[in-house]
This record gives C-alpha cells, structure tokens and sequence, in this order.
C-alpha cells in the first residue's frame, strides 16, 4: 500500500476510468484490436491500481465476489455461450446472432460475444485474485 | 460450411467435457461453502459417467463419432472425433473419477475444499476427458495443458513443504514434456499444413518417404514417454506421486500416465506407422527397461505409496510392449491394459489411504500391521487388487497381459513376451511383500512397538468402501468376462492401425480438402 496523497486521490478515479476503458477494448474486440484476454486483463490491473493506493480489503469490499467467483462465472457464461448452439442445431460454439433494436438502434448481439465476456470474467477473476493475494503479502 | 444440424446423439461428444467444464465451475463459484460441495461433485461425477457411457454406446453402434466447432468445415475447424479407443478410456476414467470423488469426501479435509479440491478435480476431467476425445492435435495439447494445471492445484493441495518439493519436479518435468509436445506439433503443423488427427493420418500415409516423418515420431515419443513415465524419463513419477493427499495420488496413478500412452497410441501407431517400425527397437528396450525400473523400485520401496509410484511405471513399460510390436494384438493388448491400469492403479492408491486411515499410522509397511485381523473386508478387497495387479487370474490383469505376450511372441520378439512375465513375477512379490507385512503380519501387542494411535478412523462405507468395492468389482468383471473388453479393445485396435473409419467419419464421402 502506498501512502502518497496524490496516488490515493487519482487512483479511484484512474480505476473507474480503467475499467469503462476495458469495455470498451472488450466490445470493440469484436472486429478491432482488442477482446475478451486484454480487456480482462485491463480490469484486472485496475484493481490492482486501487488495491496498491487504498489497500486489499477495499478491493475486496468493492468487488462483494471473491475474484475466483468472479472467474467461476465467466468460465460458466463462456461454456453456456457454447450450449446455446444446441437450441439451434448447429454444432457446438457456432456464432448466433440476434438484431434487436434498441430505441431504433439496431444492436447486433452474438453468441461469440457472450463467450468473450466469459473470457473478460475470467481473465479479471484469476488476474485480480493472484494481485490481490501478492498485495496482501507485501502488506504483512 | 456445415449446412445439417447435427443429429442430437452426436453432442455425446463434447458433453462430457462441457460437463466437466460447468460443473467445475458452479463449484469454483461455490468454493467457500464447502456443504453443497459434496451433492454437486457427485451428481457432477454420476452424470460423467452416464454420459461416457451412453458416448460408448453410441460409437460401438454407429463408429467413430465427430462433432466440429463452430459449424467450420474440417480440417480448419476443431473436430472432436471419437473412436471406440477413446470412448472406452474415457468411460473406464469417468468410473475412476466417481470413485475417487467419493474417496475424497473423506480424504480431503475441509480446508482442503475450500481451497478447491472439487473444482480441480473436475477440470482434471475435462483435461482428461477432453484429451481422449478430440480430434486434433494442438486441441490435444490444450487439454494436456488443462490437465496439467489440475494436477498442479491438487498436488499442493496443503501446502506442505514436502508437497511443493514434489509439485516443483512434478511441474518442471511436465511442462519440459509438453513444450517438447508443442515444438513437435509446429514441426508437425510445417510439414503438413493441418493440425486435424484424420487430416493427418491421410497425409502422413501419402507423403510416407518425402517427410521428415521419423525426426518428428522420435520427439512424440519423447514427449509422450516423459509424461507416461516411461524410462529413462520416468524419474519425476517417483518423486512426486507420494506427496500429495492420497486421493490426489489416487487420480493422478490411475488417469495422467494413461493419457500419455493414449497420446503415444495416437501419433506413433496411427499417425505414423512407418516411423514406429523403425522406432519399434527403441520403443521395446524403453518398455523392458521400465518393466524393470518399476519392478526393482517396487521391491526396494518400504512406504506404500512410493511402491505404488513404482508399479504405475512398470504397467507402462508392459503397455509399451504393444506399442512396440504393434499388430492387432499388441495394440488390443494396449488398450485393455490401459483399462485395466486405471481402475485398479485408483484403487490400489484408494485402499492404500484407507488403510492408513483405518490403522492411523504413515504408509509404511513397517508401520501397518494386522490389518488382516482388524479389517478383513478392506484386506480381502486389497488382496484382489494386489492380484489384479500382478496379473494373475481371475482378475483383469491377466488377460490383456496374455494378449500381450501372444503378440510379441506372435511377432517374433519373445524376449519381450518373457520380460512381462518376468515383470509379474517380480510385480507379485513386491504387492505379496505388502500383503505379508502390511495385512498379514499380526499387529505387535500394545505397549511393544507403538501405543493405539489416536487419529485411526473407521473406514465408513459410502464413501471408502463403495469407491473401492467399484473399482474393484470392475476389475472382477474384466477378469471374468473379458469378452467384452477384448472384443472392444480389438475393435479399437482395429480403427487405430487402419483409421478409415475415423478418416471417412471426419470427411464423410470424400469430402477431402
């Protein structure tokens, strides 16, 4: 944890902004640079950003899942994103698509874009929990 | 792209791997609460073993079976194609993971729980399961990998120091085999331009002498041989498999070395018949040499489950005498061992924790005794599987040990048929040294050698006997009815040494490339 003033008062803004951020590299992964692995991995260092300024059980308070949860979770979004193929008859991990639209948008929605998010939890989950862990120890 | 929906059976493929996958990770969501844990693990582990099952059943009906991602046209898809080879492996390990899952209700404290016993032992299965049923080969080195992760978790699963010790040759020596494994396969992916097993079986068998096909089956054979423990890169098996929770050892005996003589059974006989004649020299001295460095460190061994570490080498030397002679026989020989050595290697290491349990002493036969007089079911079921392990009748090792012998006598090289026998002999008198001192030998009276141990715990029946009376009566039915074992590793055999079936199931009617 480090006690310098100007850190601790940037780093929850900088964390905020981080993880908005890693978002947006997650949905623009879709056909740009970027993605589920980097976005998560993005998330994953703005926690560990916020933990360095403000300490771990902050981080842990913040985040209510414990981060393997968090993991455990993507790791079951990912795997559904496959199963939902089944419902289609189509071969297991095949990319479906819906267009709905939202306030006359047209929002296109895919399965690949579910199981990105899964890696996105995933990535964030296992990233944060060995950072925040690694923390705690430097802490002691 | 593929335009039919796939007939709903076909999803047998993946399910038992999607299965593993989700139920892991319902459980990693799970990991502090440790009460559900025990509900979900098994119903997790019944309904693998139903699924394996009904996988099996579909293949021995219909043949190999393929399922590709993504509706992708293979080869650029992945495929997951199951021949009866991987569907019996996998249905005899979803059996070995129920009965560790229930031994490990007990074995693994609930720290141990918390700290995610479940969760890895379910992508320990999907690693496992995963690695026997796909269909390509860099996928093939995913799930190893997966496996291998598992198995790093479960090893230090405590976190003493004896365990990080084992877990740091352990980790070291695998992940230099599967790095071996990933340079072969980018040699592999150079000369062939495809990673997809059937693609390849085609290929290899057209470009037989314009390939620097044998640079590339020397390396699988190294690599695969360092994860199966085959000698002399089998020093990491002996250093590790005795430190972590028993049922840990337990699932590691009976499933890890087994997927790399599955591995090896892939490339080498499959992929690459030719270069496994010419390999067939080195492959037969490897399998004797490892006959006998198992044999020797078993009779040398004084704590169980080192010994135990020790017999797991030796089955791998007498699976790799079917490698080495090949031919239906050999290759059948193979398969059923392979069977054969997960059931009872999980049971051995199953019984060996109870044992200790049950007398609440460490596992060293110096230190157990009487258990003949104290647990006479528990003794009865160790007697059988110590037989089961030597390969004497009626139990499952004798039989894929006779086809073995006929095999290499059949091709000639009856050395190696005398080897296995020789192998048995030294095998029964290692396991008959545990049964004399361990079981047999009458427990030293109070006051003599060591005063009632405090921590001896009745060995209860759901979760220590059912697993092993499982495990054990499997291995009862291989022996007594091995019918349908040997008719089914023959026919695993078959589709290993002429893959049409498996080819013309990824490309059905010439849709070639």
């Amino acid at each position: 944890m480090m006690r310098t003033l100007i850190f601790r008062t940037v780093a929850p803004y900088l964390t905020s902004l981080m993880l908005v951020f890693s978002v947006f590299v997650l949905l623009r992964g879709h056909n740009a640079p970027g993605g589920g692995f980097i976005g998560g991995l993005i998330a994953a260092s703005a926690f560990a950003i916020y933990g360095i300024a403000c300490g771990v059980s902050p981080v842990r308070r913040a985040l209510r899942l414990h981060p393997t949860t968090i993991a455990g979770i993507g790791l079951l979004l990912g795997s559904v994103a496959g199963l939902i193929s089944l419902f289609d008859g189509v071969p297991f991990m095949t990319g479906l698509w819906i267009y709905p639209h939202f306030f006359g948008v047209e929002v296109p929605l895919a399965t690949v874009m579910l199981f990105d998010f899964g890696v996105y939890l995933v990535v964030t989950g296992t990233i944060t929990a060995i950072a925040l862990v690694l923390e705690e120890r430097e802490g002691e | 792209m593929i335009m039919h929906a796939p007939p709903l059976a076909d999803w047998l493929v993946i399910a038992p791997i999607v299965l593993c996958i989700v139920v892991g990770a319902g459980l990693l969501c799970v990991r502090k609460t440790v009460a559900v844990h025990a509900a979900i693990a098994i119903a997790g582990l019944v309904l693998l073993v139903v699924l394996d099952a009904a996988l099996l059943w579909h293949v021995a009906n219909d043949g190999p079976v393929t399922m590709t991602m993504g509706r992708w046209l293979p080869p650029f898809g992945i495929s997951f194609t199951v021949d009866l080879l991987g569907a019996v492996l996998a249905l005899v390990s979803g059996i070995a993971a129920l009965a560790a899952g229930l031994f490990g209700l007990v074995d693994v404290d609930d720290s141990g729980k918390r700290y995610g016993f479940f969760p890895f032992l379910f992508l320990l299965m999907a690693g496992v399961s995963g690695s026997f049923l796909t269909g390509d080969i860099f996928n093939l080195y995913v799930w190893f990998e997966v496996l291998l992760i598992a198995s790093f978790g479960l090893l230090v699963l405590g976190s003493e120091q004896g365990q990080i010790d084992g877990a740091t040759k352990y980790a070291f020596l695998n992940l230099v085999a599967t790095t071996l494994f990933l340079i072969a396969t980018a040699y592999l992916y150079a000369i062939f331009g495809t990673l997809n097993v059937a693609d390849i079986a085609e290929k290899a068998r057209a470009m037989d002498d314009t390939a620097p096909l044998a640079t590339l089956g020397t390396l699988y054979l190294l690599a695969f041989g360092m994860k199966a423990a085959a000698f002399p890169v089998n020093f990491w098996l002996p250093a590790s498999y005795h430190t972590p929770r028993i049922v840990a050892s337990a699932l590691f005996a009976g499933m890890l070395t087994k997927v790399g003589v599955y591995a090896l059974v892939r490339t080498l006989v499959m992929l690459f018949p030719s270069e496994r004649a010419e390999l067939a020299p080195v492959i037969a001295v490897v399998a004797v040499l490892t006959m006998a460095v198992g044999a020797m460190g078993a009779l040398a061994q004084s704590d169980i489950r080192r010994l135990l570490g020790y017999v797991v080498i030796s089955g791998i030397g007498i699976m790799l005498v079917g490698v080495a002679v090949a031919g239906e026989g050999g290759i059948a020989g193979t398969v059923f061992y392979m069977a054969h050595s997960i059931v009872v290697m999980t049971a051995l290491y199953v019984a060996a924790g109870m044992a200790a349990r049950a007398v609440g002493a460490p596992l060293s036969i110096t230190d157990l005794a009487g258990l003949y007089r104290s647990h006479p079911m528990l003794s009865a079921l160790s007697l059988m599987l110590f037989l089961s392990v030597a390969g004497l009748p009626p139990f499952s090792g004798l039989w894929p040990k006779i086809m073995l012998v006929r095999s290499a006598i059949d091709a000639g090289s009856s050395w190696l048929g005398a080897a296995i026998l020789v192998n048995g002999l030294l095998t029964t008198i290692a396991v008959g040294r545990v049964w004399v001192l361990a079981y047999w030998q009458p427990a030293p009276t109070p006051g003599m050698r060591r005063e009632k141990p405090a921590l001896a715990i009745e060995p209860g029946f759901w979760t220590e006997y059912l697993p092993l009376i499982i495990l054990t009566g499997l291995s009862v039915v291989f022996g007594l009815f091995p019918e349908a074992m040997v008719s089914a590793s023959q026919q695993a055999a078959v589709g290993i040494l002429d893959p049409a079936s498996y080819i013309h199931s990824v490309f059905p009617a010439g849709a070639v490339p």
